[in-house]
C-alpha cells in the first residue's frame, strides 16, 4: 500500500514537473509579450486553420466510415482495422516520409497532381494532409468503438418501424454514438494540434504558411527561447481546456439528455 | 382468410429451424425451449434475418421467396416487431419512440395505451410494464398488417406478468391482427393465443389450441411443456377395457387409454388429489409415497410424491399437514391419464420450474 501510494507520488510529480516549471521560467508579462508577437500569431492562425480544416475532413470521412467498420462484417474488415490504426504506431518521421513519397512532386501521385496544376508539398494542404494522417485513426478507433457500443436490436427496431439506412444512422445510431464520437473527436483534435513530426518534412515551417504553433515552439527554441517558452505555456492551457471538455463531454452528454422527470398525476401501473 | 403465411427454413445456433404455418387473424404462439430458434423465425419474418429458403407472405403481399428472388428489406415489410426487452430508443422520449413509427397516430396511442402522462419521460425512467406498453405503441404506430411479439413476459416481474398478460390479451383479440409471438412460457401461450405451435429441436412438433394441447398432446415433450408429469411403465391389456401400466419405479397404474408395451403414463398435477390414506372413491388410481417437495405457486402448492406432481391448494395442503417426508396417497382416476409412446426427449428445462 505504502509503495504503492508512493510510486503513484512519485509518478505524479515526474508529469507535473515539467509543466510546473514552465510556468514558473514564464511571467506572465513575458506570455503577453509572446502571445502579441508575429511568429506567435502567425503560427496560431495557420494551426487554427489547418486543423479546423483537416479535423473536419476527419469527422465528415471518419463518422461514416467508422459506422461500417462497426456494423457491417465484411472480409478484410480486420485487415482494415488494423491498417487504419497503424499510423498511431507510426513515428510522425515516418508518416512524413511516406506523404512525401506519395504526394511529393516527382513521387508517387505528386506527377500527376502537378500536372493537374496541383502542388502539395510545402503548402497548408500538406499541413491538412500531414495533420489529418496522424489524427485520424484517434477518431476512427473511438467512432468504431462508440458505434459497436450500440445496441443492434435499437437499430434492427428502427428498421422494423420504416426507418431506411439514412434515418437509422442519423436518428438512433449518430445520436446515441455522440458520446464516444465526441471523446474520439477531442482526442485526435489533440493530437492534430500538437502534430510536428509529419508536418515539418512533409510541409515544411514556413512562417505564415505552414509553421503551425508546434513548429513555431521549435523554431523559436534556439532564437528566442522565452517566445518558445511562452507558446509551450499556450500550449499546455489549450491543451488542459480540451482535456476537461473530454472529462466533461459524456458527464454533459448524459445530463441533457435526462429531461425533468414529471412526476404522473395518475400512477396507473 | 390466411393473412399471414409463413413457409421458411432460417439458420440457427447449429441447427436449422424449419417451419410453416398460417396465421389467420388471430394470436399464434410459438412454444419451446430457450435456444430453439424461436427469435429467429420471428427476425426472418421480419427480414433482419435472411432464411436459408422459403416463403414469406403478408396480407397478399409477398415479403420473402427464395424461389422467386424476392427479399424486402426490413423497413419495406409492413410489420410491428415487440423486441423482447423492447429496445425503446433511450436517448427518445416515450412520445418520440412512439412517433418514430408513425407521426400520425402517436398521440391517438399514448392515450389508447394510457401512457399520456409519460410522453416526456424516457424509458429508463419507466417501469417494466409500461416500457411494455410504449414497445407496443410503437409498434403499432406504423399501422403494421401483422405483429410479432418476442416474449413479450420475459422481461417483466412474476406479479407484473400477471397483468401485463391480461392487458395484452385483451389488446390482441381488439387489433384482430395476425400476431405471432414466441415464448418459453406455455402458461403465456395459453393465456394469449388462439393456438399454441410446439417448436422442438427446428421443427413443429404439433399445433393446436391450448386446450387440445393439454387434452390430446402429440408426445411427451408437448405434455411435459403443457404442464403434465411424465411416469415410465410397460403397459398391457387387462379387463374391462382398462390397460395396466406396471411403473419402472414399482406401483400400477390403470388407465382408459389402450396401449401395450413401454410407455409413458400422463397425469395433470391438478387431477391428482392427495390424501394421508387411500381414498374411498371411484379413483382407480392409489400411489404411496413420501412427500419430496413442496412448492408454494400463488393460492397453490406443488407437491412431489415419488415421480408424481400434485397441485393441492394451501388450505388443503394445511389441513393434511403434509410436510416434506410425509407419507401420503397420490389418487386420480384412470380416465384421467394418457399413455404416450416413450420420447427420449422430454424434459422441459428446468428454468420454467
Amino acid at each position: 500500500m505504502g509503495v504503492a501510494a508512493l510510486a503513484t507520488a512519485v509518478a505524479a510529480a515526474f508529469l507535473v514537473l515539467p509543466l510546473l516549471a514552465l510556468f514558473l521560467r514564464v511571467p506572465p508579462s513575458s506570455l503577453f509579450h509572446a502571445a502579441g508577437s508575429s511568429v506567435f500569431r502567425d503560427a496560431l492562425v495557420v494551426s487554427v486553420k489547418t486543423s479546423l480544416i483537416a479535423h473536419a475532413c476527419v469527422l465528415a470521412v471518419g463518422t461514416p466510415a467508422a459506422y461500417v467498420l462497426a456494423r457491417r462484417r465484411f472480409p478484410g474488415r480486420s485487415a482494415v482495422l488494423t491498417l487504419v490504426e497503424l499510423p498511431l504506431v507510426l513515428p510522425p518521421a515516418v508518416a512524413g516520409v511516406a506523404l512525401l513519397a506519395a504526394f511529393g512532386r516527382y513521387q508517387l501521385l505528386g506527377g500527376t497532381l502537378h500536372a493537374l496544376g496541383i502542388t502539395v508539398g510545402f503548402t497548408q494542404a500538406a499541413v491538412v494532409l500531414a495533420v489529418a494522417f496522424v489524427e485520424s485513426p484517434f477518431y476512427v478507433r473511438g467512432g468504431v468503438a462508440a458505434f459497436e457500443a450500440v445496441d443492434d436490436d435499437l437499430l434492427a427496431a428502427a428498421r422494423t418501424l420504416g426507418a431506411g439506412p439514412a434515418r437509422v444512422f442519423f436518428r438512433v445510431a449518430l445520436p446515441l454514438a455522440a458520446g464516444g464520437l465526441a471523446a474520439g473527436s477531442a482526442l485526435a483534435l489533440a493530437r492534430g494540434l500538437g502534430e510536428f513530426g509529419a508536418t515539418i518534412i512533409f510541409a515544411g515551417s514556413l512562417q505564415g504558411v505552414t509553421q503551425t504553433l508546434p513548429l513555431a515552439v521549435y523554431a523559436q527554441f534556439e532564437a528566442n527561447f522565452d517566445v518558445a517558452l511562452a507558446i509551450g505555456t499556450l500550449f499546455v492551457l489549450v491543451g488542459a481546456v480540451l482535456l476537461l471538455l473530454l472529462k466533461l463531454a459524456p458527464a454533459w452528454s448524459r445530463s441533457a439528455s435526462i429531461s425533468p422527470f414529471r412526476p404522473a398525476a395518475s400512477t396507473s401501473a | 382468410m390466411v393473412a399471414l403465411r409463413v413457409d421458411l427454413t432460417v439458420p440457427a445456433r447449429g441447427f436449422d429451424v424449419g417451419l410453416a404455418l398460417d396465421v389467420g387473424r388471430e394470436t399464434v404462439a410459438l412454444v419451446g425451449p430457450s435456444g430453439a430458434g424461436k427469435t429467429t423465425v420471428l427476425r426472418a419474418i421480419a427480414g433482419l434475418v435472411r432464411p436459408e429458403r422459403g416463403r414469406v407472405e403478408c396480407d397478399g403481399e409477398t415479403w420473402f421467396d427464395s424461389a422467386g428472388r424476392v427479399d424486402l428489406r426490413p423497413e419495406e415489410r409492413s410489420v410491428g416487431l415487440v423486441f423482447q426487452d423492447y429496445a425503446l430508443f433511450p436517448h427518445l422520449s416515450v412520445e418520440r419512440n412512439v412517433a418514430f413509427g408513425g407521426r400520425g397516430r402517436a398521440g391517438e396511442l399514448l392515450d389508447r395505451f394510457g401512457i399520456r402522462h409519460l410522453a416526456r419521460a424516457r424509458p429508463r425512467e419507466l417501469s417494466g410494464g409500461e416500457r411494455q406498453r410504449v414497445a407496443l405503441a410503437r409498434a403499432l404506430a406504423r399501422e403494421p398488417k401483422a405483429l410479432l411479439l418476442d416474449e413479450p413476459t420475459a422481461a417483466l416481474d412474476a406479479h407484473t406478468r400477471v397483468v401485463v398478460r391480461a392487458e395484452l390479451g385483451e389488446l390482441l383479440r381488439e387489433l384482430g391482427l395476425p400476431a405471432l409471438l414466441v415464448t418459453h412460457d406455455f402458461e403465456d401461450a395459453a393465456a394469449l393465443a388462439d393456438r399454441v405451435g410446439v417448436l422442438v429441436d427446428g421443427e413443429l412438433r404439433q399445433v393446436a389450441s391450448p386446450a387440445d394441447l393439454v387434452a390430446s398432446p402429440a408426445d411427451g415433450f408437448v405434455a411435459s411443456l403443457a404442464g403434465g408429469t411424465l411416469v415410465d411403465g410397460v403397459a398391457r391389456f387387462a379387463r374391462d377395457g382398462l390397460t395396466e401400466v406396471r411403473l419402472e419405479s414399482g406401483g400400477t397404474v390403470y388407465s382408459t387409454d389402450e396401449a401395450s408395451g413401454p410407455v409413458s403414463v400422463l397425469v395433470y398435477p391438478w387431477e391428482v388429489s392427495l390424501g394421508l390414506v387411500p381414498a374411498d372413491d371411484s379413483a382407480l388410481n392409489h400411489l404411496r409415497g413420501p412427500v419430496v417437495s413442496l412448492a408454494p405457486v400463488g393460492n397453490r402448492v406443488r407437491v412431489r410424491v415419488g415421480e408424481l406432481t400434485a397441485e393441492v391448494t394451501a388450505a388443503s395442503a394445511e389441513r393434511l399437514g403434509l410436510a416434506v417426508g410425509l407419507p401420503v396417497v397420490a389418487s386420480f382416476k384412470a380416465t384421467a391419464t394418457r399413455l404416450l409412446p416413450r420420447s427420449p426427449l422430454r424434459t422441459w428445462p428446468a428454468e420454467r420450474r
